[in-house]
């Protein structure tokens, strides 16, 4: 092998973090926008499940993606009419979509596949002529599937949309001042709506990340609790774009290094070494809260009552 | 000096248990497991409480697969009726489970893991009619009184040599992975007796077999991460133990590499990739069980199954083939196991005879 | 009063009807959460047909397995119990407007603990042991809880990342200690398909009040705590000021109020009474700590005191109707329901309940105009402050 370990770490690392970055992306629109989903984690798992079967059952891997998406955004619709709409509180509200998520992909799952299979037509690495002959930076970045690329590409074009396009500033003043936003004309409902429903979208992509790019399997429960961390690294992130993609890398490279330290046979005990990423992100965000101040959308969490002005 | 030390007291053991009352000891029941079933004359209800899922291709499918065989067997649904509880990984809704089909009037009841214990023998104790197994456990209740409670373990480092054997001599870059869930019991058991399998040929050094504990069981994204940083780390050979396996194994299978399996034949889902697997069999215990039960003995056996009785197998992919050499090697190291030639790290008889012979003589007591 | 020729029992009635129809402020708390729950069922009712159930049998399992016979009822307050716990730990948190989601790490962190002081302390007197590990419980999610609290208060660090992040830690530790220092070394568990600790002794257990059944001393404790949290939140000086920082921060400064006192106090608390319902499940129910003991109980307790109201007398009706939710649910595989099945269940149960909240809110600022809107509005918004 001609790269070093290092290298190595951080190109599977990377290509670890795609399911993170779009989950946590789509969750700051959200955010951002004020309604915060704790059920992530559930929706990633029908986005799972729904790209893994669309696969399986013949569909090619970017038809899968879009149905995962699709799947993923009528689960952020559920959410949004539950916390926009009937402004019901949103953390329950997430964990409900969470229960169902969860229950659901496994009830589907017993049903239509009954016990792990691969597939063994997902997204394979697709180097970037080129690009990926370049030393270090080559392997690990432009050495990897679509969808890591497609995650990649997320970051600028989410910052793009949320900084400089009308669109962008509705979703941050929804978020900031709905009272204010309301008296300008701005439909904050409608806003909300499309901003979670694309947080659902996104958690539906990074299910099908996972599931027919990153492993080429679907077992129940899978995600295994991504999407919460996902959740936790948009606060990590600040709500920015690349601060959320700072604390993607850094928890996912920490998550591959930890993996690469057992195999050393240094006699530590695996699971010491297995909290280092959370360790490791706490004391990261310690350090960076010191250097940067984030701005938070100070109407997060909060459903908008046009009457209580 | 060790070895003679562990050879003799192998055969104390074997002694003690050959020597004991011979109707309910590890030796007899895996004699009389062969024996044939007496019919059916009215439906037969066994009720399964497991901690995880009944597709796991791990644990719960193991008991899972052998009830639902050993049902075909003996005509069906309405010779033998088989429900299952999955998932039941809090103790309290396992003993509710438990509790729930004693009274319902099953024959009998499996408590699909070790955790289950303390609710088991409650339930057992107020439902002196049904008959319980217990597994893994080599405790069947008689220092509770008990005398329905029939117990199970297997030694899952006995099919991991025989793996373990055959992986060093297939792996090209003699370097060989493992992707653990937590360091402790069934697992730990098979691990450990795979690297001794992979070691014995001198084939392979020592810390070119790579162990990745994920710290959980069902975490299938962090077995495949594990998975492919033992392939990136050259690794051609890889093995792996609970439900989160079918990850890791999707892995070598992209590589082009081998795995060996456990707990459950894994070949139907990889056929390109998996050699052999160490696959438990518990339908023979089961249908002894029906039979100790029919024949009026409601409990108080402990059964081990192992390569030498049977009850576990190692079962090849046919889609993969295997050298010659390799094969022969894999049978010989079956063949020393079952003599008792080769004593695998594990084994009772090596780490804890005192454990074992306490648990045998208990199981020998009750009756 | 008394409409004139009619008898009087339908007089009575119809007042009672006049009375509860002015009073929406007392009926739709009841009515609007029992007819989500119908409709949750309804629409569960669908996914049990699509599945080839009889939705009939499974929701006569679903009452019966959770108060059809005394077992199922002691079950039901056993579950309820460690629920009633995280529940009112999660009030005082979310009243201080602390996004405690680390409640699972800190019953998994306060129920090692204390099987750590029972096995540890074993030779000592019973009684002493007992208060000692139930102690140990508290101490140990209060301290676990308390390193978010102070990176919250002092480091600025979000308490949402934290937790989240201490949970995934908590989970490791779980493993170290069970596989390490705490690991069950009794004879026939070297083959075990699970990591545990000793079973802890029978003297030092929570005595069951009826025997051999989950429920235990620990229900008694939890319904006190209710009612400690109750008055500690609104008679004592310390709970005034957990929910002046939780309306409003800024406010509370200008009033002389150590924000990050309060912060950090209201984490620990929280983190006890989570670490005291690990302790109560060690003592009381698994007789041992091991893996999975408590998966799931934070997020339940969390739906749990949400479900309440975010208040801790609420909490008690919400922890047994939620333990008896999660009890029967797990007998309904029986019925050939599966485990899956459930979970979808207990989800769109929460969603359905959730989102009628809405009409309970609104019949409360209908018959009670004069309030001020958001002061008593349930639950507290988060203002997340990074």
């Amino acid at each position: 092998m001609a790269d070093s370990s290092l290298v190595l770490i951080a190109a599977q690392g990377v290509s670890a973090a795609a399911s993170y970055l779009y989950a946590a992306l789509g969750e700051s629109v959200g955010q951002r926008s004020g309604v915060y989903n704790l059920g992530v984690d559930g929706v990633m798992l029908m986005g799972a499940f729904t790209a893994f079967y669309s696969v399986y059952s013949g569909q090619s891997p970017l038809m899968a993606v879009l149905i995962a998406a699709l799947v993923g955004a009528a689960m952020g619709l559920i959410m949004a009419f539950v916390s926009v709409t009937l402004k019901a509180e949103q953390g329950i509200s997430g964990i409900g979509l969470y229960m169902f998520g969860l229950g659901l992909s496994t009830l589907l799952f017993n049903t239509l596949i009954k016990t792990p299979r691969p597939v063994d037509n997902g997204f394979g690495k697709v180097p970037i002529p080129i690009l990926s002959d370049v030393p270090i930076i080559g392997t690990i970045i432009f050495n990897q599937n679509l969808l890591v690329y497609g995650a990649l590409l997320l970051v600028p074009i989410s910052w793009f949309v949320l900084n400089k396009t009308t669109f962008g500033l509705n979703i941050r003043a929804v978020g900031q001042n709905p009272q204010a936003a309301d008296a300008m004309g701005i439909n904050v409902a409608r806003i909300r709506y499309l901003a979670v429903t694309f947080g659902g979208a996104m958690a539906g992509v990074a299910g099908a990340s996972l599931s027919i790019a990153q492993t080429n399997i679907f077992q129940q429960n899978m995600t295994n609790g991504i999407g919460f961390i996902a959740v936790a690294l948009v606060y990590f992130g600040g709500w920015s774009p690349l601060g959320i993609l700072g604390g993607t890398l850094l928890f996912s490279i920490v998550t591959t290094m930890q993996l690469w330290v057992q195999t050393l046979g240094v006699p530590i005990s695996p699971s010491l070494v297995s909290m280092l990423p959370s360790i490791v992100t706490i004391i990261a965000l310690v350090l960076a809260v010191s250097l940067y101040r984030t701005q938070t959308p100070s109407a997060l969490g909060i459903p908008y009552r046009r009457d209580e002005n | 000096m060790k070895t003679r030390f562990f050879a003799l007291s192998f055969l104390l053991v074997a002694v003690i248990v050959s020597a004991g009352l011979p109707r309910s000891t590890q030796a007899q029941a895996a004699a009389t497991m062969a024996a044939t079933m007496p019919a059916l004359t009215k439906q037969f209800k066994i009720a399964i409480v497991a901690p995880s899922a009944k597709n796991d291709i791990a644990w719960t499918e193991s008991i899972f697969d052998a009830a639902t065989k050993v049902q075909t067997e003996l005509g069906g649904k309405d010779k033998l009726e088989v429900t299952i509880s999955e998932n039941l990984f809090q103790v309290p809704d396992a003993a509710a489970a438990l509790r729930d089909y004693a009274g319902q009037g099953y024959d009998l009841v499996i408590a699909h893991g070790t955790q289950y214990g303390g609710p088991l023998f409650e339930v057992a104790k107020d439902f002196p009619d049904v008959s319980f197994a217990w597994g893994t456990a080599t405790d069947v209740g008689t220092s509770a009184g008990l005398k329905n409670v029939f117990a199970y373990e297997a030694r899952a480092e006995e099919g991991g040599y025989v793996n373990g054997v055959m992986a060093a001599l297939l792996s090209k870059s003699g370097i060989i992975g493992i992707v653990g869930p937590v360091e402790a019991g069934d697992a730990k058991l098979y691990i450990d007796g795979f690297k001794a399998g992979a070691l014995a040929s001198g084939k392979i050094k020592a810390e070119n077999v790579k162990i990745i504990y994920t710290g959980s069981f069902g975490d299938t994204a962090k077995a495949a991460e594990s998975a492919k940083t033992l392939i990136s780390q050259g690794a051609d050979v890889l093995t792996g133990s609970a439900q989160q396996v079918p990850g890791a194994i999707t892995e070598i299978q992209k590589a082009k590499g081998f795995w060996f399996g456990t707990q459950t034949d894994q070949a139907a889902g990889w056929p390109d990739a998996v050699v052999a697997s160490q696959a438990y069999d518990w339908a023979p215990m089961l249908k002894d069980i029906i039979t100790k039960r029919l024949g009026g003995t409601k409990g108080g056996v402990a059964y081990t199954i192992s390569l030498k009785d049977g009850g576990e197998k190692i079962v090849y992919n046919a889609k993969v083939t295997l050298p010659a050499d390799v094969k022969a090697a894999a049978d010989k190291a079956v063949a020393d196991i079952s003599a008792g030639k080769i004593v695998v790290p594990g084994n009772p008889a090596m780490a804890t005879p005192a454990a074992t012979m306490a648990a045998t003589m208990a199981a020998t007591a009750s009756k | 009063m008394l409409s004139m020729g009619k008898p009087r029992i339908i007089g009575d009635f119809e007042m009672l009807m006049q009375t509860l129809t002015k009073r929406r402020d007392i009926l739709f708390p009841i009515l609007v959460p029992v007819l989500a729950v119908l409709a949750a069922l309804g629409v569960g009712a669908l996914f049990l047909i699509a599945i080839g159930s009889d939705p009939l049998i499974v929701y006569g399992k679903l009452i019966n397995g959770a108060v059809g016979n005394t077992y199922s009822q002691t079950q039901t307050i056993g579950k309820a119990t460690p629920l009633l716990l995280v529940a009112i730990g999660v009030c005082i948190a979310f009243r201080a407007n602390v996004l405690n989601i680390g409640v699972e790490g800190q019953v998994i962190v306060g129920g090692l603990a204390t099987a750590g002081a029972a096995l540890g302390l074993q030779n000592l007197s019973a009684p002493l042991v007992v208060v000692l590990s139930l102690a140990a419980g508290f101490i140990a999610g209060g301290a676990w809880a308390g390193i978010p609290g102070i990176l919250k208060a002092w480091f600025g660090v979000n308490e949402i990342l934290s937790t989240i992040m201490m949970n995934q830690i908590s989970v490791y530790l779980l493993i170290v200690l069970l596989t390490g220092p705490l690991k069950d070394t009794a004879a026939g568990t070297e083959t075990a398909n699970i990591i545990q600790t000793a079973r802890i002794p029978e003297a030092l257990w929570l005595a069951p009040l009826i025997p051999r059944t989950a429920f235990h001393i620990g229900a008694i404790l939890a319904v006190l705590a209710a009612f400690a949290a109750f008055f500690f939140l609104w008679r004592t000086v310390a709970g005034y000021r957990i929910r002046a920082v939780g309306q409003n921060p800024r406010a509370s400064t200008y009033a002389g109020i150590s924000v990050r006192r309060v912060t950090l106090l209201a984490m620990v608390l929280s983190g006890s009474l989570a670490g005291l319902a690990g302790a109560v499940e060690v003592l009381g129910v698994t007789h041992r700590a091991m893996q999975d003991f408590s998966t799931g109980y934070g997020f339940s307790g969390i739906v749990v005191a949400l479900f309440g109201s975010l208040h801790p007398i609420g909490a008690i009706p919400a922890a047994l109707l939620f333990g008896g939710l999660l009890v029967s649910g797990s007998k309904l595989q029986s019925v050939g329901v599966s485990s899956a099945m459930v979970t979808v269940l207990e989800g769109l149960i929460v969603l359905f309940v959730v989102g009628s909240g809405e009409w309970v809110r609104r019949s409360r600022r209908a018959s009670a105009p004069t309030a001020a809107p958001r002061a008593e509005a349930v639950p507290t918004a988060p203002e997340v402050v990074t």
